[in-house]
């Protein structure tokens, strides 16, 4: 079997195994999101919060509590790490510098994962367990709290009420993340993945002298750091090291877990709004752009351009042998479409256009299917967005799941699209015009600035993965990079929860014969056209100096 | 203006117990219930997959790539990425990482020609030339961990040759051991063919002793 073959086979395995779980799942998590009913083990949380669950919330209410939950994460983060030389069980290394601790706390919070560290060279058990893993879950947890807070605002009319967050943090944590990552931890530590608590030790090689090994609850962290898409490694290596992603069938399998919730949650907001085929018509923009994306990918990475592959017959410079070119690159395409940033190859060292493609699966916003939770409401503004493009062209007020599309709904939408963009090539252009930034690049030329605009977009974007040939451990990268980080990913979040708030106002207006049919093909053609224009417009300047440049020279 | 203040308090008061009772459970209840699993049913691989060797010493892992020092050994894939410069040595596990060098990287052009040079010069024997289209890609080039384990059934066949030479071993027996570690795609499509270099190894390392 050709490995092209291969890989086909491997990404239609993948789609089935997601189209089965599809309804099952985002059923299940409209019922999570709907229900009045307590289980016992979430009562004693609320207890331990001190919240009263039932308590419906305005989205100012939502948003402090997204806020505040989130400032607290970052700074107990920030103080774990900068504590860590004094803590035990930490295997004898030091405090996390307070540049490092800053960005590293500020990466976790905002579900991006950017590692500007050594995973196994920085960080002990009672960090990586009980700080990076738990940011893990609950920042994913809140991803899909203000998705499902937007949806509410779709679904409800005459009243400003969005549900309690309290209660969405702790259901998705408790009766979502949680089983899944238990069955999920088992099956890769089946297929090899390392899950004890050892500490750093010596072990025979069989050349003599011995090799020195790190132990580690890596499946554990490795499992949530998918399915929440997340992304941050437990190892440098990330989901290329053999002890977090051992073989063919876990790669998969994390890939699997990668897309798992971004793309059920569709079926859940067509469940939550009453009507699954206007989830059917998100799933299908997702499903259309991500494939697109994969077919390009494999397309121009079995194609290997550059110098160095044409004289090596093959692009496999940081790429694993078990995974071989066809499953890097379904998985390099999910987690840069998604907001994860697991690497299970290295992407600085994809083919010009593969990295390319890298960076502009995030630019589109990563919305393809995003992450947990923002992916959802990302491609929603973008919905919205569309709506009001369809509106201007035949006169009309535009509408969405019998929303109007007013003023002050639009202006919203449009301060959405705003946020990334202008973090993302503000920093950039700011590090190219310094002196400094530019020596932590490892590749000079076009894929020296790739370097530091693909940093950028992945921070701003909270990806987390990197054209990581970039020293991005100094004081300028940490501190910009965290900044970026923080308001890529809170920025957006209040002017969701404030349309979602203005939506749950609105008095519904009934369909009449001129309004969009927003659950058709259509629509799902207009939506894709919209995110590829409006992206385009946006970036096309800087991927032109960048990956655009390099493709075209070799 | 008070009243705003107590309310935060309030807010953030509530955040940190949140967080707090969060962690419990999914920093310290969840790791530790899925290591004890772990630990009881996958007690070998959940510690690492150690392999030994025919004298039942710990060699390595199953899952780490490893130095081999001397040409009689099936030699791993380059590994070039953290290495060189930094506390890392090759294959020494403290430090996994690639080289993150472009298809255009000068360095990356120049260490692909020398390891082609290499791969050619070191695996042609007396009556047995390797022509450069024989040379695979993983040969050449180093993998996303520096740590791979594996390398492709075309790279161990074409090192058949040299081992055997060096060993003083008939080529049909060491291409017979090559054929025995090749392993499939998973389930006949899932990942790509590959042989395992130190369980090769060790098997060769028998072979050489009785042979």
């Amino acid at each position: 079997m050709s490995p092209v073959l291969a890989g086909v086979l491997q990404l239609l395995a993948l789609i089935g195994a997601l189209a089965l779980a599809y309804r099952p799942l985002g059923d299940y998590m409209a019922r999570v999101y709907s229900s009045t009913e307590h289980l016992r083990v979430e009562k004693w949380i609320y207890k331990a919060i001190g919240a009263n669950p039932d308590t419906e919330m305005r989205w100012p209410a939502y948003l402090r509590g997204v806020l505040g939950f989130s400032l607290i994460s970052v700074l107990f983060l920030y103080g774990l790490q900068r504590l860590q030389g004094s803590l035990p069980g930490s295997l004898g290394f030091a405090s996390i510098d307070p540049d490092q601790a800053f960005n590293t706390a500020a990466s976790f919070v905002s579900n991006t994962n950017w590692q500007s560290y050594y995973g196994e060279q920085a960080m002990g058990h009672v960090v990586q367990t009980g700080g990076l893993a738990v940011q893990n879950f609950v920042s994913a947890a809140v991803g899909i709290a203000v998705a499902v807070a937007l949806v509410r605002g779709f679904a409800r009319s005459r009243t400003g009420e969005l549900g309690n967050f309290w209660s969405d943090l702790v259901r998705g944590v408790v009766r979502i993340l949680v089983p899944i990552a238990v069955v999920g931890a088992i099956v890769l530590v089946a297929c090899g993945a390392i899950q004890n608590f050892a500490g750093i030790h010596e072990v025979g090689q069989f050349a003599g002298g011995s090799q020195q090994w790190n132990g580690g609850a890596v499946a554990s962290q490795e499992v949530i750091k998918e399915l929440g898409t997340n992304g941050g490694g437990y190892f440098n290596a990330n989901s290329a090291h053999p002890f977090e992603n051992p073989n063919g069938f876990s790669n998969l399998f994390e890939i699997f877990l990668i897309l798992l919730i971004p793309f059920a949650l569709t079926r859940t907001f067509g469940r939550m709004v009453g009507s699954v085929r206007q989830g059917y018509a998100i799933l299908a923009t997702m499903a259309t752009i991500w494939l697109g994306f994969i077919a390009l990918m494999m397309w121009t990475e079995f194609h290997h351009g550059g110098p160095a592959y044409d004289m090596a017959g093959g692009a496999m410079e940081g790429k694993e042998t078990r995974f071989g070119i066809g499953a890097s690159a379904i998985f390099s395409i999910s987690t840069t479409l998604t907001s994860t940033g697991a690497v299970n190859s290295f992407h600085s060292s994809n083919t010009a256009f593969g990295g390319g493609l890298n960076l502009l699966g995030m630019m589109l916003g990563e919305i393809a299917p995003g992450g947990v939770g923002s992916g959802l409401y990302g491609m929603l503004i973008m919905a919205i967005i569309a709506v009001f493009i369809a509106g201007l062209m035949v006169g009309r007020t535009p509408e969405y799941l019998g929303k109007k599309i007013g003023t002050r709904e639009i202006k919203l939408a449009a301060c959405y699209i705003l946020v990334t963009p202008t973090l993302v090539l503000g920093f950039t252009a700011a590090a190219m015009a310094l002196d400094t930034p530019a020596n932590s690049m490892t590749n000079s030329g076009a894929h020296g600035f790739s370097e530091i605009l693909y940093a950028y977009t992945s921070g701003a974007n909270n990806n987390g993965s990197a054209f990581a040939g970039l020293n991005a451990d100094t004081q300028w990268f940490n501190s910009t990079i965290g900044i970026a980080m923080l308001l890529g990913r809170f920025l957006p979040m209040v002017f969701v929860l404030a349309l979602a708030g203005s939506l749950a106002g609105q008095q519904p207006v009934p369909a009449t014969a001129g309004t969009l049919r927003t659950e058709k093909p259509l629509f799902t053609g207009l939506l894709v056209g919209a995110i590829m224009i409006i992206t385009g417009l946006t970036y096309f300047p800087a991927l032109a100096l960048g990956p655009l440049a390099e493709g075209l020279a070799s | 203006m008070n009243n705003s203040v107590a309310n935060t308090t309030r807010l953030l008061w509530a955040g940190l117990r949140a967080l707090l009772v969060l962690t419990v459970l999914t920093g310290v209840i969840y790791p530790l219930a899925v290591t004890g699993v772990a630990q009881a049913a996958f007690n070998d691989k959940a510690n690492g997959s150690e392999i030994k060797d025919h004298e039942g010493k710990v060699v390595g892992s199953k899952l780490i790539g490893q130095t081999y020092k001397g040409l009689q050994w099936f030699q791993p894939r380059p590994s070039n990425g953290l290495g060189e410069n930094s506390v890392n040595t090759q294959y020494q596990l403290i430090l996994s990482g690639a080289t993150n060098l472009s298809g255009d990287n000068k360095e990356l052009i120049k260490s692909v020609k020398d390891a082609k040079a290499a791969v050619i010069k070191d695996n042609s024997t007396p009556g047995h030339q390797v022509k450069p289209s024989d040379v695979p890609a993983d040969a050449v080039t180093s993998s996303g961990s520096g740590l791979d384990p594996h390398i492709s059934p075309e790279y161990a066949e074409l090192q058949v040759h040299r081992v055997a030479a060096k060993n003083h071993l008939p080529v049909g027996e060491v291409e017979k051991l090559v054929h025995e570690h090749t392993d499939g795609r998973i389930l006949g499509f899932m990942g790509e063919p590959r042989v395992n270099v130190l369980e090769l190894n060790i098997d060769l390392k028998e072979l050489a002793a009785k042979g």
